[in-house]
């Protein structure tokens, strides 16, 4: 037997581009933040062919969960057609020769930023999500040390602090997106800057969410069916945007979020965020056929 | 007919407030050596001695902010009980919030700077878990009137007030829950001395109203003698001398107590 035979042939890649160590500390990690919903994992963050704040930590996510049949679907801010994902798209499918989807309903693993499909996710589907910042309490205490100290001791009066000099100052709570929640009654964590819309979707939800921040090098997971509730006062309601009875002017459909345009005559177009969608309504419309699923928003509204 | 007078009240309760022989060292300087303490419900407790004396150590003991070596801290209200020198921090902090409020002499240790400073009040009530908004902004602004902050400043952040200000805040703050014991920490140095007057007016009036146990930590006679009803004389980290105030000023035993009064007076 000689060296050769035990060893394999070079390449000029790992699969999936991360080598092997690298996937094996993002597995273990991963599997830690899941045992410990909503807690902070730290991990040794990766270099990627890729500048740092564009979705890192999410792009080392995916590479190690991926084989060469998972489908993936990349969205940014709800468009599978940006830049942005369209080239994270193109990098997972190059280096690990996955299939690629943009539909939410065919998708074995999601990455995002800034959404959560509007598409019911079912409990075989991953989704990922980049994080840019992901200590909650780094607006109420900026030394990083004593923050760790107060998730170890679930101290998070100060969060509320935060909210209530929103509603002092504006008459209601202004944090539009990373609003922060309270993962299985435990961690508050914030959830990536999705929209205060898209919260309520990760509560008791039947997939698995991984967010991974890859500048900060911090990992965390909603695992399926876990607790997600937005920090409120009891007096106060929580309240999504107020997106429930606007039409998409390309698709014409109601009920969803929308990315809102300023028109020349200085009123506002709206456009749904979930470009899928979108696209899925006007192909029903033009009679292709309904490919649409179940969505968590009804009639504009989150049943209870 | 036999006429019998009852105890002196001071004799029948029991201090509120009892530290035993601590004693606490950083590195080769001892900062307290065997120092026992006590406040019966209502009273002010006055500690004078220069700087380095361990006196503001004293006090962060009393606010388990520091741990001494040795020695004991008891205080006597009804869901407290044992050394809390040997409490876990989960009940530490939640024994601080609720029971002792504390000003600092610097603001930027009791507050923060850049939040309203209605919320800065409504945060004592926040980590004792209050989660109403309407009693939050209530209780914030009736605390802030009482320690006679002006209303229409409530949600200035303490970073814009002047001083005074600032210590009213801390006030505020410290007394939002109603704590059996007010611990203040120089809390007129640095102020100017009309300033101080108006603080000292709030903090006697409070002491009145409220019948709150206070420890106040000072090197100022001046303000010793106008709050304090017992005081400590502390140097080099030891008792040198105690005694009810007027005691203390009128004639004094200890040479040190002596030089003190003398250089004041």
């Amino acid at each position: 037997m000689s060296l050769s035979t035990l060893t394999k042939p070079w390449e000029a890649m790992s699969y999936g581009f991360l080598d092997g160590s690298a996937k094996r500390e993002l597995r273990r990690k991963m599997l830690k933040s899941v045992a410990v919903p909503g807690c902070q994992m730290p991990y040794a963050s990766r270099e990627v062919p890729m500048a740092r704040g564009w979705g890192t930590g999410g792009l080392q996510v995916s590479l190690t969960l991926v084989n060469p049949q998972t489908r993936v679907k990349v969205i940014d801010q709800g468009a599978d057609d940006s830049v942005n994902a369209a080239s994270i798209r193109r990098f997972i499918a190059r280096v690990a020769g996955t299939p690629t989807t943009m539909d939410t309903l065919e998708a074995d693993l999601i990455q995002s930023r800034h959404r959560i499909p509007e598409e019911v996710l079912r409990d075989d589907q991953v989704l990922v999500l980049q994080v840019p910042n992901p200590e909650p309490l780094r607006p109420v205490q900026p030394n990083m040390s004593i923050a760790r100290q107060m998730h170890a001791d679930a101290d998070y009066g100060r969060m509320w602090l935060q909210l209530y000099e929103q509603i002092v100052r504006s008459g209601r709570v202004m944090q539009g997106a990373s609003y922060p929640s309270l993962v299985h009654g435990r961690h508050v964590m914030t959830p990536s800057p999705i929209p205060r819309w898209d919260v309520p979707k990760l509560h008791m939800a039947k997939h698995l969410t991984i967010l991974s921040a890859g500048r900060e090098k911090r990992i965390f997971a909603v695992p399926p069916y876990t607790r997600v509730e937005p920090l409120v006062f009891s007096d106060v309601p929580y309240k999504v945007e107020d997106h429930g009875n606007l039409t998409c002017t390309r698709s014409g459909t109601t009920g969803f979020f929308m990315n809102e345009i300023p028109q020349d005559d200085s009123s506002s177009a709206f456009e749904v965020s979930d470009s899928e969608w979108g696209v899925k309504t006007i192909r029903a419309r033009e009679g292709e056929g309904e490919s649409r699923g179940e969505t968590w928003y009804k009639d504009g509204e989150m049943p209870q | 007919m036999t006429l019998t007078l009852d105890a002196p009240r001071i004799v029948e309760t029991r201090p509120l407030l009892e530290v035993k022989a601590v004693s606490k060292s950083y590195g080769p300087v001892q900062a307290v050596r065997n120092v026992s303490a006590h406040a019966y419900p209502g009273e002010v407790l006055g500690i004078v001695g220069e700087s380095g004396s361990g006196k503001s150590t004293l006090l962060r003991m009393m606010n388990l902010e520091e741990i001494p070596e040795t020695g004991s801290y008891t205080l006597d209200l009804p869901d407290v009980s044992g050394n809390l020198f040997e409490l876990d921090r989960f009940a530490r902090r939640m024994l601080c919030a609720t029971k002792i409020g504390i000003v600092y002499q610097n603001p930027h240790l009791g507050l923060l700077m850049k939040h309203s400073s209605s919320g800065n009040v409504a945060e004592r009530l926040l980590v004792a878990g209050e989660r109403s908004f309407a009693t939050l902004r209530q209780a914030a602004t009736e605390a802030l009137d009482a320690s006679e902050f002006p209303l229409d400043r409530l949600d200035a952040p303490p970073i814009e007030l002047s001083g005074g200000m600032q210590q009213r805040v801390q006030l505020a703050k410290a007394i939002a829950l109603e704590p059996a014991l007010l611990l203040l920490d120089e809390p007129t140095t640095g102020l100017d001395v009309s300033v101080q007057a108006l603080v000292l007016d709030t903090l006697k009036r409070l002491q009145q109203d409220r019948q709150i146990t206070m420890v106040i930590v000072s090197h100022d006679l001046g303000v010793i003698r106008t709050l304090a009803d017992r005081v400590m004389v502390m140097r080099r980290g030891e008792v040198v001398e105690t005694g009810l105030a007027d005691q203390i000023f009128q004639d004094p035993q200890h040479p040190y107590t002596q030089q003190l009064v003398h250089a004041k007076l």
